[in-house]
């Protein structure tokens, strides 16, 4: 079993290197809109300040909504997927290792982006510890609920938007909480209480959503 | 419920026959309900001493929002029974629910925005309870459009069952982190709906339409399913001899 | 009755506006939701009784 993962991990990040641009454009994507907020309610230093926490998250929110309209989409069409459905290895297992791999690669250099975006806005120094920290508990919530709609949107010619639709709701938890540690520490509060929820919602998903994702890429293929 | 029961509602043909029997009590319950509660409610029912008569709105406006949140439940059981027991019929019921229940939380939506304009003075406030029905609409709308988007019925139905149960697991955590995000911002200094020193007479007619409400509800769902059962049986002969009676020739031109 | 007259009940106490809107509003969506389906039903079975007596003929 762990071989078998290993491989299909390898592969996964194999072919997220060899396509850059998929990997970049959701990168682009996020700083492109972090930066059309200064535009567009004014350069001030002071009230982008306050902004900030909501605005970087919302921001990586729809980074990484927008990463994964395409994560089933190629194993799909070249009918990898159907050979999932027929191996003897659990759907939810293979479903798990390759969002994560697509987590790992796309959500890390996400993370890693934000503190100089952060720094733009002008978000103090000693809040960037709580940013990194928060979107890394935060998005690979993000990345496996995104999964579930992705999985059920597979099969559809324009699944673009009603990824969107289906999903951007079920984000709003992680959003309030994400965003709501950053606020309490650029406020010089502790945020471990939203730090720590954020950690329990990962939990659930990485528990529960294995499953509904593997459900929906059944009912794809089946179609 | 027992099995056998269970068993029969999985027959389009059972269903259309017995509920074709129910609709007629349905209807009149729900019409007698609605009307009794309206009028008790508008006429007989004291005024608030704090809000005055815009109150009165609370007999729309709260069974509104029971039924936009029991029909998303509806929706999740519905999705349960059809992807566990492949029951053709719960597929029917889901979508044939999932537009009541939006329009019911549209419903909730603006009688509230027009409740607060007279007690808060603003149209919309981002109150917990007001946020948490958007959500709920944004579901509902994820529901309609997952199933109208896909073509093939029966991927179409199970896609759905699976995104309402998914929604339905998502309620609870979404509905926490709004109220305690709303009490963070705002804390609330005034709630619609006040539950001590309601006196009999305000909040029998309240209970009255809630209950009417559902009656609603259960007649438009299960119009609904008839004719969805009627397009998806179209070949079979008893849908053919139901459509001979109720079209007899010299109707048609 | 906690009105006096039909003029007092109309005004709803200076809350007639909204009162009556969103009254007006709850009829309308409950009959759009009863209509809707009765004339669906009409509809499709017009359409299917004539598409059965086109292929009766045929």
């Amino acid at each position: 079993m762990t071989g078998f993962v290993r491989s299909l991990v390898l592969r996964e990040a194999r072919l997220l290197f060899r396509r850059p641009a998929e990997l970049v454009n959701p990168l682009i994507f996020f700083a492109l809109v972090v930066a059309l907020f200064p535009l567009a309610v004014g350069p001030q230093a002071e009230l982008l300040r306050e902004l900030s926490p909501g605005l970087i998250w919302v921001a990586a929110l729809l980074a990484v909504l927008l990463s994964l309209d395409g994560l089933f989409r190629s194993d799909y069409e070249d009918g990898s997927l159907e050979q999932w459905m027929l191996s003897p290895r659990p759907l939810a297992v293979l479903v798990l290792a390759k969002v994560l791999t697509h987590w790992v690669i796309s959500g890390l250099a996400l993370v890693l982006l934000s503190p100089v975006l952060a720094l733009m806005l002008g978000l103090p120094s000693q809040c960037l510890g709580t940013l990194i920290l928060s979107l890394l508990l935060g998005t690979p919530t993000l990345s496996l609920l995104g999964a579930i709609g992705a999985a059920l949107t597979v099969g559809l010619r324009r699944g673009g938007l009603l990824l969107a639709l289906l999903i951007l709701p079920l984000y709003i938890p992680v959003l309030i909480l994400g965003s709501g540690a950053l606020q309490a520490s650029l406020q010089g509060m502790s945020s471990s209480g939203q730090l720590l929820w954020l950690g329990s919602l990962a939990v659930l998903t990485l528990t529960l959503s294995p499953f509904a994702i593997s459900a929906g890429l059944r009912i794809s293929v089946g179609e | 419920m027992t099995w056998t029961l269970f068993h029969k509602l999985g027959s389009p043909k059972w269903f259309y026959e017995i509920s074709s029997r129910w609709l007629p009590g349905l209807a009149c319950a729900a019409v007698l309900l609605l009307v009794t509660g309206t009028v008790w409610g508008l006429v007989f029912a004291p005024e608030d001493y704090q809000q005055g008569n815009s109150f009165r709105i609370i007999y729309i406006h709260v069974p509104a929002a029971f039924l936009a949140q029991s029909g998303y439940i509806f929706l999740a059981v519905a999705g349960l029974i059809s992807l566990v027991w492949k029951m053709k019929l719960a597929d029917v019921a889901l979508q044939a629910a999932a537009p009541v229940g939006a329009w019911m939380t549209v419903l909730a939506l603006v009688t509230g925005s027009i409740w607060g304009k007279p007690t808060w003075g603003t149209w919309w406030v981002w109150d917990a309870r007001l946020t948490s029905m958007l959500i709920l609409l944004f579901l509902y709308f994820g529901v309609i459009a997952l199933g109208q988007a896909i073509t093939n019925r029966d991927s179409a139905a199970k896609a759905c069952s699976v995104l309402a149960l998914v929604g339905v697991v998502n309620i609870p955590i979404i509905k926490y982190s709004v109220e305690w995000w709303n009490t963070l911002h705002q804390p609330a200094t005034f709630t619609l709906t006040r539950k001590p020193a309601m006196p009999a007479e305000m909040w029998l007619p309240l209970l009255i339409m809630v209950v009417g409400f559902y009656c609603f509800f259960a007649v438009v769902v299960l119009m609904r399913m008839r004719l969805a059962v009627l397009q998806r049986e179209s070949r079979t002969a008893w849908v053919k001899a139901e459509i001979e009676r109720t079209m007899p020739k010299r109707t048609l031109r | 009755m906690s009105f006096e007259s039909i003029g007092d009940f109309l005004a709803m106490g200076h809350h007639g506006a909204y009162v009556w809107s969103a009254y007006g509003l709850t009829l309308l969506v409950l009959t759009g939701n009863i209509v809707w389906p009765i004339m669906a039903r009409k509809h499709y079975l017009q359409v299917e009784a004539r598409r059965l007596r086109r292929e009766e003929r045929a």
